[in-house]
């Protein structure tokens, strides 16, 4: 497209593209960093609303006897739950389950034999159970079978959820800021480029050019800027994420869920730098019609 | 009133020209004064009209406001008393919208020319179509014809800053006149040619004029007035007077003091 104005030979218009992309750089880590961490509260959400897990105490000694006390009260305790009007479902895990979980820890073998172990109960709850649902749940077990206890995790997890959700914000906040940031460097940008090429203005003005005209020479201008500048920041950004996540994977043990980001996630991430573009091309023509329409 | 502006058809609005306005005027002064900030008038009550199709030098000595005379003509300022008509419209009240179609009306040739540094001889003068938005291939036929009429058929592609001062007065007027003005304003068109290329740019002038343009030329060449039977607005100390072509004989005495008054002026 013809310019009429040399705005591309500015030294001021060149930082522009700069300035975008480390804007859109820190724009595209915090928003990924805000997506991850939404993706991890999801799972937790999924895994704490609706279930429980009761615990019960095996019962003193070993061998058969022991293990057979042991069974009537996880029976009196499933009994106890499924009487429970807030319960949709309550199953004891079996032996293998239980193995499976302690083995991380302790090792194969015959366990079960060996060690007094409690027994687990997952309980499922009816959808739309009240905040005070566990709590009452957790007493109707304590009557039916002593040293029975309700898992407090869900407290906990719920701690850390909110700890997460705030986060989360806060990364959506820098998002915010970076977008104002951009927004006032691009008006200071185009009132640089306007004062510098006013002689130019001024003949396109005298000679009847509409404010459009020339707002459209310096919006189409931002908006290559803008682009060049998000898409430089977006694929500098690649990297550092590539990098954090490589990072999250070397995790193990299933201490932290595995982070990662949807291809939704991603969609919204390839929107940042287009935004950003837009966000230039918008405020160029608005900041030069404001002006224009202040000349005589 | 303020909605008439809207209205695109300039036969549409002619009931609503101000009253005793000529129709055929397409300049009018009416007790024009002008001030810059907190400064004295520039000018007090200066009254004239240019009638469509009319040719009119303005002279008067350097610094006398002929370009600023020219200024209010092309809408580059606004008196700070009377009224400014330009095509029937009170350029005061007319809407920031209807202004460029208005300039897009008038062809001027700065003193200074104003081209644009980095753009070629052939885009600076192509750029009152394109703001017009004429097409491409249109403006690629009509630039270089009149820029190889004005004698520049080999610095189409030229910056002004290569070219000489007559050759960038050349691109100046070629840019003034390339969208047939209605009314053409030119600030000493002359001052930077020799007397052959001023005949020839003056014939220009006179051409357009015959083809409807009203024409106003700013300059202090009387020798230029004398040899072009046109009328001539002299400006002298804020005021402003009408003389009348002299004879068509050059008369080699000192030209009549003061000059004649009444004709075209308006005496309010």
């Amino acid at each position: 497209m013809r310019s009429d104005i040399p705005l591309s030979r500015d030294r001021n218009a060149r930082l522009v593209p700069v300035l975008v992309g480390v804007m859109v750089f820190l724009a595209v880590l915090a928003a990924s960093g805000a997506l991850a961490l939404d993706n991890v509260l999801d799972r937790w959400r999924r895994d704490v609303t609706g279930t429980l897990t009761a615990q019960i105490q095996a019962a003193p000694g070993l061998g058969a006897e022991a293990r057979a006390a042991t069974d009537r009260r996880v029976a009196l305790a499933l009994e106890a739950l499924r009487g429970h009007p807030a319960v949709a479902s309550a199953r004891a895990l079996d032996d293998a389950e239980l193995t499976a979980l302690v083995e991380p820890w302790i090792g194969a073998g015959e366990l079960l034999d060996d060690l007094p172990m409690p027994r687990l109960i997952d309980i499922t709850l009816r959808p739309g159970a009240g905040g005070d649902t566990a709590s009452d749940v957790a007493r109707a077990l304590a009557a039916a079978v002593p040293g029975a206890s309700l898992d407090a995790h869900r407290l906990w997890l719920s701690r850390l959820m909110d700890l997460g959700e705030a986060l989360g914000l806060l990364a959506l906040a820098v998002v915010a800021v970076v977008g104002v940031a951009t927004t006032l460097a691009i008006i200071h940008a185009t009132r640089a480029g306007l004062t510098a090429h006013r002689p130019v203005i001024e003949v396109l003005h005298l000679i009847g050019a509409q404010q459009d005209y020339i707002a459209r020479q310096f919006a189409r201008h931002a908006l290559t800027q803008g682009l060049k500048g998000g898409l430089g920041g977006f694929m500098l950004a690649l990297p550092v994420l590539a990098g954090v996540g490589w990072l999250a994977a070397q995790v193990e043990g299933g201490l932290i869920p595995r982070v990662g980001l949807s291809p939704w996630d991603w969609l919204w991430l390839v929107l940042l730098p287009l935004g950003a573009a837009g966000l230039s091309m918008l405020t160029a023509r608005v900041t030069v019609l404001h002006t224009l329409s202040r000349m005589p | 009133m303020a909605d008439d502006w809207e209205i695109a058809d300039e036969s549409a609005r002619l009931p609503h020209r101000p009253p005793g306005a000529e129709d055929t005027a397409v300049v009018r002064f009416e007790r024009v004064g002008l001030r810059y900030d907190v400064g004295p008038e520039v000018f007090r009550d200066m009254s004239f009209t240019l009638p469509a199709g009319s040719f009119h030098f303005l002279t008067g000595g350097s610094g006398a406001g002929k370009s600023t005379v020219l200024g209010l003509c092309y809408l580059s300022l606004r008196p700070t008393r009377g009224l400014v008509t330009l095509f029937g419209h009170d350029v005061s009240r007319a809407p920031t919208r209807l202004l460029p179609r208005l300039r897009r009306r008038l062809g001027v040739v700065f003193q200074d020319f104003r081209l644009i540094e980095h753009l070629s001889a052939m885009d600076n003068v192509a750029l009152p179509l394109r703001v017009a938005g004429v097409p491409e291939p249109d403006i690629r036929r009509h630039v270089p014809e009149l820029l190889a009429w004005v004698g520049l058929a080999d610095h189409l592609e030229a910056r002004p800053s290569t070219l000489s001062g007559g050759q960038k007065q050349r691109v100046a007027i070629a840019r003034a006149v390339i969208n047939r003005p209605d009314l053409l304003l030119a600030d000493e068109p002359t001052g930077n040619v020799d007397d052959r290329i001023a005949m020839r740019l003056l014939h220009l002038f006179e051409e357009l004029n015959k083809l409807g343009t009203t024409v106003l030329i700013a300059t202090h060449n009387e020798q230029l007035v004398r040899r072009f039977a046109h009328p001539c607005l002299q400006l002298n100390h804020g005021a402003l007077t009408l003389r009348q072509p002299e004879p068509p004989q050059p008369r080699p005495g000192p030209r009549p003091a003061g000059g004649l008054q009444g004709g075209r002026m308006d005496r309010p």
